[in-house]
């Protein structure tokens, strides 16, 4: 087995298993749960591209999973603003139960 | 040389693909939302970290290998922000139903 | 390559699995974040298309930026989900809808299968034709000088896309800020990470921009990632959005275009035809036109996000 069909068995497995966990959007409970399904999904992502993208020597994947690294925190920071139900976004600690 | 190098890939790679399965193994089965958490922080970081590590010595000197860094500093970066984000989020939603 | 084969297997039967996922689910917010999933998915099975340009706008706007749009969206109807999930719409109303959705899907089903083998293509055309751009990124190339009369469209579009969101402000909040204002800890994680992430972000927008030229990239994906750190600024509360009021924004707002048609209806003197390039100066032409585009674009599609005007600013 060469190293790039190796990559590219990596980059299945990888995407495959965080596939399953996109479960956790339809049980929920929380939004937050659901948030962290599509998380570990866009790291698990950016895996699997960086994998297929050195298997397969495509460098223009590298600028892909690049714009989809820095956006994820984006996107992440998007929907935490939405699922706070005050629009103060992130309000002061306070250590009150 | 480049034997040990792509065993080193091999490895590397296969205990991301691990974490990533644990990651989603933890968020199916860990009973609450910030037990959840903690397991896809784990992923988020050990999984891409390590499949990075492995892709290193297959990548193209200089760029692509700083590219590479620079998508696991951004997923670090994303997961540390948007795990505290997401835990105060999920905390609100317990003490206030 | 078997491998391979399972690689395409397994991203067409996800994509089926998310979409139909996501048109069934009732509930708002979890349809947007399984959205969001498919907008990745998709980046992936453009990559596997080998069009790198196509993924990389699709993670830049899809995965990025829509998602923003529409869970902003969502939160917003949040509080009119529970009287839309009582109206279940009836059987005729039901069957209507069967039946459309049958008709289109079949249609576009016959018109796939007819097309002729092989598809007519003007790629060969596209790519012989390259070097008088003096671009060497086929995708650029074809967007602003084979097709730049969609380009140009385009960008109207989105410009008259924030028109339309500005018009629900409501009179009192006309030329004040878009959004609500911030209530952000200062230094709180939201904040620091506002302060970290943009300057290290500007430069990746920078380049994907630039190496547009040559390589997959360009000013779309470029001015979605700086809109997307502009955002990240304004959500922190490190910065507010600017009145739609004042002359700055709106000049830069419609130069961009502007530019686009005075170099475009200058080509109708210089080289015979609107929207063409005289001979050797097309690289430069084209150059000048991303660059004027793109403030134009951070700008438009940031405040698309940001939102209608909804309060006057401080005096």
């Amino acid at each position: 087995m060469t190293i790039p069909d190796f990559l590219l068995a990596a980059a299945v497995f990888v995407l495959a298993t965080v596939a399953l966990g996109l479960v956790r959007i339809l049980r929920g409970p929380e939004d937050a749960d659901r948030m962290m399904a599509t998380q570990l999904f866009g790291t698990g992502g950016i895996a699997a591209l960086l994998l297929l993208g050195v298997a397969t020597e495509a460098r223009a994947v590298l600028d892909v999973a690049l714009t989809l690294a820095l956006l994820a925190a984006f996107a992440s920071v998007a929907f935490v603003r939405s699922a706070s139900s005050s629009e103060g976004d992130d309000p002061k600690e306070t250590n009150s139960p | 040389m480049s034997l040990v190098l792509d065993i080193f890939t091999i490895v590397a790679v296969s205990a991301g693909a691990f974490f990533f399965l644990a990651g989603t193994v933890g968020l199916l089965r860990f009973p609450d939302t910030l037990t959840r958490l903690h397991a896809l922080t784990k992923a988020d970081n050990l999984g891409l970290g390590l499949v990075v590590m492995g892709l290193l010595p297959q990548a193209e000197w200089p760029f692509d290998s700083i590219k590479l860094i620079a998508i696991w500093l951004f997923a670090l970066l994303a997961g540390a922000t948007v795990g505290q984000l997401m835990a105060r989020a999920a905390r609100r939603e317990q003490t206030t139903p | 390559m078997t491998l391979a084969l399972a690689v395409d297997i397994s991203l067409t039967l996800l994509v089926l699995a998310v979409a139909g996922w996501i048109i069934a689910v009732r509930d708002t917010f979890a349809a947007m974040i399984g959205f969001v999933a498919y907008g990745l998915l998709l980046a992936l099975v453009w990559v596997r298309l080998a069009a790198p340009d196509v993924a990389l706008t699709e993670a830049a706007i899809g995965g990025g930026l829509t998602g923003a749009l529409l869970i902003g969206a969502a939160a917003r109807l949040r509080g009119t989900e529970a009287a839309a999930r009582a109206e279940y719409p009836g059987a005729l109303t039901r069957t209507l809808a069967a039946v459309l959705a049958v008709t289109v899907a079949a249609a576009l089903a016959i018109g796939v299968l007819a097309l002729p083998d092989p598809t007519p293509t003007l790629a060969p055309a596209a790519a012989a034709n390259l070097a008088t751009t003096g671009v060497g990124n086929p995708v650029t190339a074809v967007l602003l000088a084979f097709r730049a009369m969609d380009t140009l469209l385009e960008a109207i579009v989105v410009l008259l896309a924030l028109l339309g969101v500005w018009s629900l402000a409501p009179d009192r909040a006309w030329g004040g800020c878009p959004g609500p204002r911030r209530l952000v800890d200062p230094d709180g994680v939201l904040a620091w990470l506002a302060r970290l992430l943009p300057p290290i972000g500007i430069v990746v927008g920078l380049y994907i921009f630039w190496i547009g030229a040559d390589l997959p990239g360009g000013k779309f994906q470029g001015a979605t990632i700086l809109a997307a750190m502009w955002l990240l600024v304004i959500w922190a509360g490190l910065a507010d959005t600017p009145p739609i009021s004042r002359t700055w924004l709106r000049v830069l707002l419609v130069a961009g275009p502007l530019v686009f048609i005075v170099i475009g209806f200058a080509g109708s003197i210089t080289a015979g035809a609107v929207l063409a390039y005289p001979e050797g100066h097309a690289k430069p032409l084209i150059v000048a036109i991303e660059i004027a585009l793109m403030p134009t674009l951070v700008l438009t599609l940031a405040l698309l996000v940001a939102g209608a005007p909804q309060r006057i600013p401080p005096q």
